[in-house]
């Protein structure tokens, strides 16, 4: 990467000059990305918290009444792989029910249907228990967890496939940055890389010289961007209550992901060397 | 080593290999415009030193960057260190460049870099170590007599010594040519005297020197050198002497 041989001499054989708009834009940009880098892992891990385990958990809906429960928790418990049955208490029904029908559900003259929770083994699945259910009880509804939760996953899932469309966008935008801040430097140092080139420099020595100089600028913008961001995550994780983070599973973001949003200025970097790199190298093709 | 090189054996291997560069009905334009330069062939000579003169606008300069790499020829071939150019990847030629030393008629010194870093530009190039640099560029400073300017920026210089820096950076990395282009256009008689000494010194030392100028006065004072015209783009050569020179008078006058 070093192409003069002391970096001292890099810099000043092109010495800095004009507005120094790119580190800038490049943190604002950075800014967003890494609110956006971390509502996109917040979500994923939701998705995670949700679908973990839950091929394993299964349930059965009685129609209201209840009346087949004693049987029905009898021959799912006879189901192979079938782990724990454990039939939920009507009470709890009731305040499930609660919550989407007011008060009157709470009266014991509503039927409130039967809900019993199973778990399986590891790697077993529910084919036994579906075909056991439904001989005592036709009318039982037998569905796995990732049925149930089917619709949430998939929403879940798209909203972090358009934060990750975001920041494949801020990715691009950052690099078109880096690529016009990269031409108006070449411009600017014309006439340098012109004798440079003309006594014997390489195209990479040559790319190196703004290379360097990108990749920094990047990174100094960038580690900006992104440690105001991470420090606006950090407060809101903060003010979290602990009822928010139980009922989420867990904190929303896990210390990894704090690590890897820390490491997007350092990735952006690289993204910049890169373009200013192959940049450097097109423009220097127009001369022999 | 200049006996054999300028003196009778030397020219006896006129039409043999011991050419720097060999041109072989060589044409250029640039873009759809004519031709400026017309079916060349010429053999510059190891450790030779020619003139190339002709009127403004008829090619020097433009053969010169054929010869320094500058421009690919748009016809033609053009053999350099015995090796051909034609199909020399872009990526060699780096290397042949290091090989030359140029002198741009405008000088091309890195207006925002000490006398000392211009000098140095080649070396570090090469990615020599910072040791030899300090000691080749003083020594070369010292030669052209800025050694108290080293720290001096281009535009503090006059344009004698910057034209002296502009030397200093094309020969200190010992090239086996020399390619000049009008190095005295703007500078005083004494000046150009003073170049011109430092050129044939370069000479003896063994690098291969062409230089483009108007200059016929520089041309007479240089014994023995060769002269080649350049008119409208082709070579002329009246005399029939200028281009493949009879045996060198210098070494016995
Ligand atoms: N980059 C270019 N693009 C188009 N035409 C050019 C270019 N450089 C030179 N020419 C043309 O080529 C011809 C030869 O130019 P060149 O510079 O080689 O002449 P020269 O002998 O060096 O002249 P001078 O003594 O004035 O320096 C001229 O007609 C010039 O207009
Ligand atoms: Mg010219």
């Amino acid at each position: 990467m070093r192409a003069f041989v002391p970096a001292l001499a890099d810099r000043r054989l092109l010495p800095q000059g004009g507005t120094r708009l790119t580190p800038w834009l490049i943190g604002v940009l950075m800014f967003v990305a890494v609110l956006v880098g971390a509502a996109g892992l917040a979500i994923a891990n939701a998705a995670a918290t949700v679908a973990s385990g839950a091929e394993q958990r299964w349930s059965i809906q009685l129609p209201a009444g209840g009346r087949s429960m004693g049987a029905v928790v009898a021959a799912a418990g006879q189901a192979q792989g079938v782990a724990a049955v454990s039939p939920v208490p009507d009470e709890q029904v009731r305040g499930l029910l609660q919550r989407w029908l007011g008060p009157e559900a709470a009266s014991a003259d509503l039927p409130v249907p039967g809900l019993i929770d199973v778990e399986l083994r590891p790697g077993a699945n529910g084919n036994d228990l579906q075909r056991r259910v439904a001989v005592v009880a036709p009318g039982a509804r037998v569905q796995s967890f990732p049925e149930q939760l089917g619709p949430m996953l998939r929403g879940l899932r798209t909203l972090q496939g358009l934060t990750f469309a975001l920041l494949v966008l801020l990715g691009a935008a950052i690099a078109a940055a880096v690529m016009l801040a990269t031409r108006g430097a070449y411009d600017t140092h014309r006439s340098t890389v012109a004798v440079l080139h003309g006594i014997g420099a390489t195209d990479q020595q040559l790319a190196a010289l703004f290379q360097q100089r990108m990749a920094r600028e990047t990174l100094v913008g960038g580690s900006a961007g992104a440690i105001v961001a991470l420090v606006l995550v950090l407060l809101m994780l903060a003010t979290l209550d602990d009822g928010t983070i139980v009922a989420v599973g867990g904190s929303p973001l896990k210390p990894l992901d704090i690590i890897l949003l820390g490491a997007l200025p350092f990735a952006t970097a690289l993204l910049a060397l890169l373009v200013a790199r192959a940049t450097i190298i097109a423009a220097l093709r127009a001369d022999p | 080593m200049r006996e054999n090189q300028r003196g009778e054996k030397g020219w006896a291997k006129v039409s043999g290999a011991d050419a720097i560069a060999e041109f072989d009905s060589v044409g250029l334009r640039y873009g759809t415009g004519a031709e400026v330069l017309k079916d060349l062939d010429l053999r510059l000579l190891r450790g030779g030193f020619t003139y190339l003169t002709g009127a403004s606008g008829a090619g020097k300069t433009s053969l010169l960057k054929l010869l320094y790499l500058a421009q690919r020829p748009t016809r033609g071939r053009i053999r350099l260190f015995g090796e051909e150019l034609s199909h020399a990847p872009r990526a060699a030629l780096p290397g042949f460049r290091r090989r030359i030393g140029v002198v741009f008629q405008d000088f091309r010194l890195v207006r925002h870099l000490s006398a000392f870093d211009n000098v140095a530009l080649p070396l570090r190039i090469a990615r020599r170590p910072e040791s030899e640099i300090a000691v080749s560029v003083r020594e070369l400073l010292e030669w052209v007599g800025l050694a108290d300017r080293s720290a001096a920026h281009p535009p503090t210089l006059s344009g004698g010594e910057q034209q002296r820096v502009a030397i200093a950076r094309a020969v200190v990395g010992h090239p086996e040519l020399l390619v000049a282009d009008e190095p005295t256009g703007n500078v005083d008689a004494d000046m150009a005297k003073r170049l011109l000494h430092l050129f044939e010194r370069l000479n003896e030392l063994g690098t291969t020197v062409l230089v483009a100028t108007h200059d016929l006065s520089l041309i007479a004072a240089t014994k023995g050198a060769q002269l080649m015209r350049l008119d409208g783009g082709q070579l002329v050569d009246p005399t029939g002497l200028l281009r493949h020179p009879p045996p060198r008078t210098r070494a016995a006058g």
